[in-house]
């Protein structure tokens, strides 16, 4: 048993390594909501499942391939996330975070119960025409959905780190995340600033959910089984930092890909939890985090 | 990475509040019961996870109780109850054994007659313990442990099978598959749930298997949610079984399916027990991967004309004909004929009536109900095969359409 799983461990870190780079942008969203509004966004596995099912109907009904849908579906969802924040929550919640939480959270059980109205709970996957091609890797064959999934994970990982850093709107996100009165004072419109943010960490979701659909299934309650994950992933790189989250996702994604060899698939799973548990112990900041 | 490092500044402690908020918001459940009360009716509560991952075999298993509770309204109600009509009660588990025997208070005090329920065993455990306190007629229509039956509670029924017997089905029928092939399959693996279903499952098949001469080198045992099968794909692939017999509920059925062709994986056949995701909608959809593969399930009797009509009623209304259907369907019959004999909802009249049944179930491949200690002994499984696009029972014998096509083609 052990001598087996230890030769799949090469085969185990490079799957590990692939699905990371999915949870990574799943959870940027988060870090990114949550380091500039200051808020946790309660919707994130809801609006995961949406993107996840416009990406399934642009497939089924207009046969869009799901990497071709990640040009519509991105944007649209940005645009879906920005006026969310600008006409809704932003309004809604008179600028108080414990409202902005309960919209969130409100936000979800209507978007999900939703879902279950109009889209059944059926569970849906696509094949596409090369959903069983892959690359031979001699102890390994990597799917070429999986792998197209990991570098589109990492192009956008590294497009987002260039826009915070590079870019005067990435300026003045950092300036609001850090001093949002100082940020008002010299002139930058920060609820137009939040909006922006909440719409970035939605069109996240919107490439993560393209991403996922060749790879996994949908339903309205899809999104939670990899929420949970990003949580994981936003304590463990640091609540705000990109870097961190791409870092987290790819220890999470081989934590639990080498945990479910050696440990078996389902006890494999306390490798995420107890991670969860020492980065709060040792280091609560997480891995990139500053204090606050 | 300096920037980034320092780009934000919240607080930990806020998010870990927040994040403890959902979890506890989502465990408390949120919602109620629907009751649509009308005097003098017969009150049956359909209990199943109508929100949460098993929402699709819930909704299939409303929507067959309901068609069967329409079809005997239709038909004139519980004639020797002056007619009186049955009405669902409808509850949610939301998958949660708690919240499905907290569901059952909330039924009795809206004054249901019986119970049907709940989709997974370990839900159907509590809620029909919760029942058997006000001695509530509870029949399971779905749902495999046999610890259902068997801890003594009177007012517990069920139908189809259990898993004991199905494994034990499933093995004779696997071991005869073999050997009409010429006996080229020793060796199995078998790749499970972590819930009382799968496990409970896999244990029995292993131990029936061996009886036939067929060894399990490799049980793996995953989550649910599982998100990715590569790695058991590659365990068995290393394994190098002849049989891969997968147990799981159709998300993950279906995942481990394309992860097995995505990993090349070499076997004779997959012959999966209680296959959550084998069913026509799988079939229809994905029929390269389908094809070949059987599965040990529920399965209604394709000969029989009410099988037909039924299967034709569900697909006119836009849905696939799932095991769930005709199971529920089934269920309320059975619970309606208790009903009709003991003449009365009287809760101890109706439990005696229910105990000596032997209803006739023409749309399913069994024999007259017998009830032995409320598993009815009259049910069987039977093995099913996806070929060229449609399912054909496969095994026992007497009800099968198709040979098996073993090994795969």
């Amino acid at each position: 048993m052990l001598s087996t799983s230890l030769s799949l461990l090469p085969a185990g870190i490079i799957n590990g390594f692939m699905f990371g780079a999915i949870y990574a942008l799943v959870a940027l969203g988060l870090t990114l909501i949550y380091g500039v509004l200051h808020i946790i966004n309660f919707a994130h596995g809801a609006m995961l499942m949406l993107a996840l099912y416009s990406a399934y109907f642009l497939f089924k009904i207009l046969n869009i391939d799901p990497y071709v849908a990640i040009l519509i579906v991105t944007p649209a969802s940005f645009i879906f996330g920005y006026v969310i924040y600008r006409w809704g929550i932003g309004k809604l919640s008179g600028g108080k975070d414990q409202n902005i939480l309960l919209i969130t959270l409100g936000l979800s059980i209507i978007l999900e119960n939703a879902a279950l109205f109009f889209f059944t709970g059926d569970q849906q996957t696509i094949s596409l025409s090369y959903s069983y091609d892959s690359l031979d890797l001699g102890f390994l064959y990597l799917s070429y959905p999986k792998l197209i999934s990991f570098i589109a994970s990492l192009v956008i990982c590294g497009l987002l780190w260039m826009l915070m850093t590079l870019t005067d709107l990435g300026k003045a996100i950092r300036a609001v995340a850090k001093q949002r009165e100082g940020a008002r004072l010299v002139g930058i419109d920060v609820e137009h600033v939040f909006a922006v943010t909440f719409g970035i960490g939605i069109a996240c979701l919107g490439a993560a959910g393209c991403m996922l659909l060749p790879i996994f299934y949908v339903d309205p309650y899809t999104g939670n089984v990899f929420v949970i994950i990003a949580f994981t992933i936003v304590v463990l790189g640091g609540m705000g930092s990109i870097v961190g989250a791409l870092l987290g996702g790819f220890i999470i994604g081989i934590t639990e890909s080498v945990g479910g060899l050696l440990l078996g698939e389902s006890l494999g799973q306390i490798g995420i939890s107890l991670i969860f548990i020492l980065i709060l112990i040792f280091r609560p900041t997480g891995i990139f985090g500053s204090k606050a | 990475m300096t920037k980034s490092k320092e780009l934000f500044t919240g607080s930990r402690r806020k998010f870990m509040k927040g994040a403890s908020a959902t979890f506890a918001l989502a465990a408390a459940g949120l919602s109620a019961p629907q009751i649509a009360r009308a005097a003098g009716a017969v009150k049956i509560g359909l209990i199943h996870p109508a929100t949460g991952w098993a929402a699709y075999p819930a909704a299939q298993l409303r929507y067959g109780a309901q068609m069967a509770i329409a079809d005997l309204n239709a038909a004139g109600g519980i004639k020797s109850m002056g007619g009186a009509a049955l009405e669902a009660v409808l509850g949610d588990s939301q998958t949660k054994p708690e919240i499905g025997a907290a569901e059952v208070e909330k039924m009795n005090e809206a004054g249901v007659h019986a119970i049907q329920g709940c989709y997974q065993s370990a839900v159907g455990l509590a809620a029909s313990a919760a029942a058997a306190k006000y001695n509530i007629p509870f029949s399971v229509d779905v749902g495999v442990s046999d610890k259902l039956v068997q801890r003594g509670l009177s007012n517990v029924f069920r139908m189809a099978d259990g898993y004991g017997r199905i494994a034990a089905d499933a093995s004779v029928n696997l071991a005869e598959i073999n050997k009409a092939a010429g006996s080229p399959a020793k060796t199995v693996a078998i790749v499970h749930e972590e819930s009382e279903f799968g496990t409970g499952t896999a244990k029995l098949v292993t131990k029936a298997l061996a009886s036939h001469g067929l060894e399990v080198i490799e049980t793996i045992k995953h989550a649910n949610p599982t998100r990715n099968f590569d790695n058991i794909a590659l365990r068995l692939k290393s394994a190098k079984p002849d049989i891969i017999m997968p147990i799981n509920y159709p998300g993950e059925y279906i995942l481990l399916a394309k992860t097995l062709r995505q990993q090349r994986v070499d076997f004779m056949a997959s012959y999966s027990v209680l296959g959550g995701g084998f069913n026509f909608k799988f079939v229809d959809e994905m029929p390269q991967i389908a094809e070949n593969m059987i599965d040990v399930n529920h399965w209604y009797d394709p000969s029989s004309a009410s099988g037909q009509q039924m299967r034709a009623r569900t697909e006119a209304d836009g849905k696939y004909f799932t095991f769930e259907v005709y199971c529920a369907y089934m269920s309320i019959m059975f619970l309606a004929d208790g009903f009709e004999r003991a003449g009365s909802t009287d809760k101890e009249a109706v439990n005696a009536a229910l105990a000596s049944s032997t209803l006739d179930i023409d749309f399913m491949p069994y024999g007259s109900t017998k009830m032995v200690d409320g598993q009815n002994m009259g049910s069987r499984a039977v093995a099913i095969q996806a070929q060229k696009g449609d399912v054909q029972i496969i095994a026992p014998s007497e009800y099968a359409s198709a040979s098996a096509v073993f090994p795969r083609s």
